[in-house]
């Protein structure tokens, strides 16, 4: 599942950079043509106005005496005003650096562009605001024919509202603005488009990593193109190919030290067999009295051996079997408290062991290897709990499974032991103290209750004592 | 004083074996082949027949099966415990149980007495004869006779016989049966009744595949009849 969110992350992120990218650049290209529009717009207006106010002054001023009353010049500013046209600018003018004449009420005009218009011999403009709405100022000097260079003798201002203008300014950023938003979606589609090219080989490998988890070794990706993603692609089958050799060769010196086990075990069946049979002569004759000492003591140590040697042998061959797959079950249906009597009966330990087991509880199970566990459980409880230990086998039943608990309250389990108990030939001490058991006892009651599709579990009791826990399934495999 | 005939090819083993039994004072006869065996059940007479089944030559199953041919001695397979599937096929031979090697003395002489004890009458009193459709069950004689011919019983398969029609239409487990039959006071193996189970039916019934006098209670075991 974190394979699967870093997918989602991956191409999340992809898109959204995808995204950034685009929006940033439509608001850009936007932001550029709005500014040059508005310019060209406020630039072409202006240049409009002065063109205008030029050609009808241009065909006015000749009227106009040299010296011009005031009334002259209201006559003038009220002609302008009326060839305003559409623009509707409003005119003043001044006359050698006189006040402002104008027919009706004055025009808003920047007293910064009167102070320039007095010096400046060439038409001047400024944008300036009228309450919200933005206004151009022109100021356009007349000069006499007389005197082309001195300071202009009359300047005519006028100023007008650049509301329409403003308008087009208006349309066209909601024109820029209103562009971004469709770029902005449309932008998503090649950025999924991509991310899901970009992502293909990634989710190949993810896939990949996955199956060889899961233990197919021989997994391997399809490598297309050169790209990174493609050596990671290669460096991933090399690795895979390496780790199924790897793997292969293990399995194979593995079962072949399992057949080895099993190849000697077998051969030393025979001649067990053999000696087996005659221990009880030694036995007889080492109890006779009729042997010297040293022989009867050597006859009992041969003979006893023996008997362990049997057992270490059979215990092999048991594991072997398991390791090789062959043992199967055997399954009846069976009363769990009979079972378990018997079990304790045959091998005398009734009265050292108390039970408590659900009268007439039957399961099926395969009552020789549940005896092989229950044996090796109790006996180890037995063994290792000191002389006067108490043990209890306890059962309890649900729908699901059948948990049998075998605990003892001797000394307990060390921690550090705790987790090899079901090892093969782990033995109590570390010294390797050779007890009555193989060492391998509990592995084969494991793999017996695995071979149930149970479990084997041991836990050390919080006031002192192990706990053995087997637990078999009702409905067995 | 019993006369074991033991066939087993190895040496030490069969040297092992007749110690262990000669010391138990019993007799023994010791022979390496399956012929051998053969010949020896014939000239010698055993009581009782100790087989080995990994033999060279005729193997100890088909020993079992040739035995079985003539003579319901007692047999008892002397096996390894991985030869599994061999000792199904021998006990359906006709084996009557099963050692598996390496054993000591005691546990051989055990299973062979066990054996040897189904040619014995069991003490229990009661009718002498009892009829169950074709079939006449005489405990005096141990016998058992099928349209009055005499059915050649071997001893286990009579005592499974005596023992389930003792008690008619009464189910035992096949854990009871190996108790009662066998002997065995371990958890035995359940194959053992199943496969003499079958080689009684054969003798037994007119149809083994559908049986009146030996049915199958599932989940449970055995019973005799009801006819």
């Amino acid at each position: 599942m974190i394979h699967l969110s870093l997918a989602r992350g991956l191409r999340a992120q992809l898109v959204l950079v995808f995204l950034l990218v685009s929006v940033l650049s439509a608001l850009i290209a936007a932001t550029i043509t709005f500014r040059q529009g508005r310019t060209a717009i406020v630039e072409r207006a202006q240049a409009d106005a002065l063109q205008d106010l030029r050609a009808h002054l241009a065909s006015r001023t000749p009227d106009l005496p040299a010296d011009p009353t005031e009334t002259d010049l209201r006559t003038l500013a009220l002609q302008l005003d009326r060839a305003a046209g559409i623009r509707g600018w409003r005119t003043a003018l001044s006359y050698r650096g006189g006040p402002l004449i104008a027919t009706g009420a004055q025009p808003p005009l920047p007293a910064q562009l009167r102070t320039q218009a007095a010096t400046s011999t060439t038409a001047l403009a400024q944008r300036f605001h009228r309450g919200q709405a933005p206004w151009l100022a022109v100021a356009l000097p007349v000069t006499a024919a007389a005197r082309p260079h001195g300071p202009p003798p009359l300047v005519v201002y006028a100023s007008f509202s650049l509301a329409s203008q403003q308008q087009d300014v208006d349309t066209l950023a909601a024109a820029a603005r209103a562009g971004v938003l469709p770029v902005a979606l449309v932008a998503i589609v090649p950025a999924l488009l991509a991310a899901r090219r970009l992502l293909r080989p990634v989710r190949r490998l993810r896939t990949a990593a996955e199956r060889m988890a899961g233990g197919s070794l021989d997994t391997r990706v399809h490598v297309t193109g050169n790209d990174e993603l493609a050596d990671l692609g290669r460096t991933f089958n090399t690795m895979a190919a390496t780790l199924q050799s790897d793997a292969a060769a293990l399995r194979d010196m593995e079962a072949r030290a399992r057949r080895f086990a099993a190849d000697v075990s077998h051969e030393l069946r025979t001649p067990l067999a053999a000696m087996s049979a005659v221990t009880e002569v030694l036995d007889a004759d080492a109890a006779s009295g009729r042997l010297a000492p040293l022989t009867a003591e050597a006859l009992r140590l041969v003979s006893d051996e023996t008997r362990k040697l049997s057992r270490l042998v059979e215990d092999l061959i048991e594991v072997s079997r398991f390791d090789a797959g062959v043992a199967v079950l055997s399954l009846d249906e069976v009363d769990v408290g009979e079972l378990i009597g018997k079990t304790l009966a045959l091998r005398h330990w009734r009265d050292r062991v108390r039970t408590d087991v659900p009268p007439g509880l039957r399961a099926r199970l395969d009552p020789r290897r549940v005896d092989v566990i229950l044996a090796n459980l109790v006996g180890n409880a037995l063994r290792h709990g000191g002389t006067a230990v108490s043990v209890l086998v306890q059962v309890r039943a649900d729908t699901e499974q059948i948990a049998v608990t075998v605990s003892d309250d001797g000394p307990g389990i060390p921690a550090d032991l705790l987790p090899h108990v079901f090892d093969r030939f782990t033995k109590g001490d570390a010294a390797r103290t050779r007890t009555d058991g193989s060492g391998l006892g509990l592995a084969i009651a494991t793999e017996n209750a695995r071979l149930h599709g149970g479990t084997l579990t041991a836990t050390n009791a919080p006031r002192g004592g192990t706990i053995l826990t087997l637990t078999l399934p009702r409905n067995p495999p | 004083m019993t006369c074991v005939l033991v066939i087993e090819d190895d040496p030490a083993v069969r040297w092992g074996v007749s110690v262990g039994l000669r010391h138990r004072g019993h007799e023994t006869i010791l022979v390496a082949t399956g012929e051998d065996g053969l010949a020896e059940l014939v000239a010698g007479a055993p009581e009782v027949v100790l087989l080995d089944l990994m033999l060279p030559g005729m193997s100890g199953l088909e020993t079992c099966r040739r035995i079985r041919a003539f003579s319901q001695v007692p047999i008892v397979i002397l096996s390894a415990r991985d030869d599994d599937v061999d000792i199904v096929v021998g006990l359906e031979a006709g084996a009557d149980d099963y050692v598996i090697k390496p054993a000591s003395s005691e546990v051989i002489e055990a299973r062979m007495r066990a054996v040897l004890r189904r040619t014995t009458p069991p003490a229990s009193s009661g009718q002498t004869h009892t009829t169950h459709g074709d079939l006449l069950i005489d405990r005096v004689a141990l016998r058992a006779l099928k349209h009055g011919t005499q059915l050649a019983l071997a001893p286990t398969e009579l005592k499974l016989l005596l023992f389930l029609s003792a008690a008619p239409e009464q189910t035992f487990s096949r854990q009871q049966l190996l108790e009662q039959v066998w002997e065995h006071s371990f958890h035995g193996d359940y194959r053992l009744v199943d496969a003499c189970v079958m080689r009684l039916r054969a003798k037994i019934e007119d149809d083994p595949r559908n049986p009146r006098y030996i049915q199958t209670v599932r989940g449970f075991g055995y019973r005799f009849g009801p006819l």
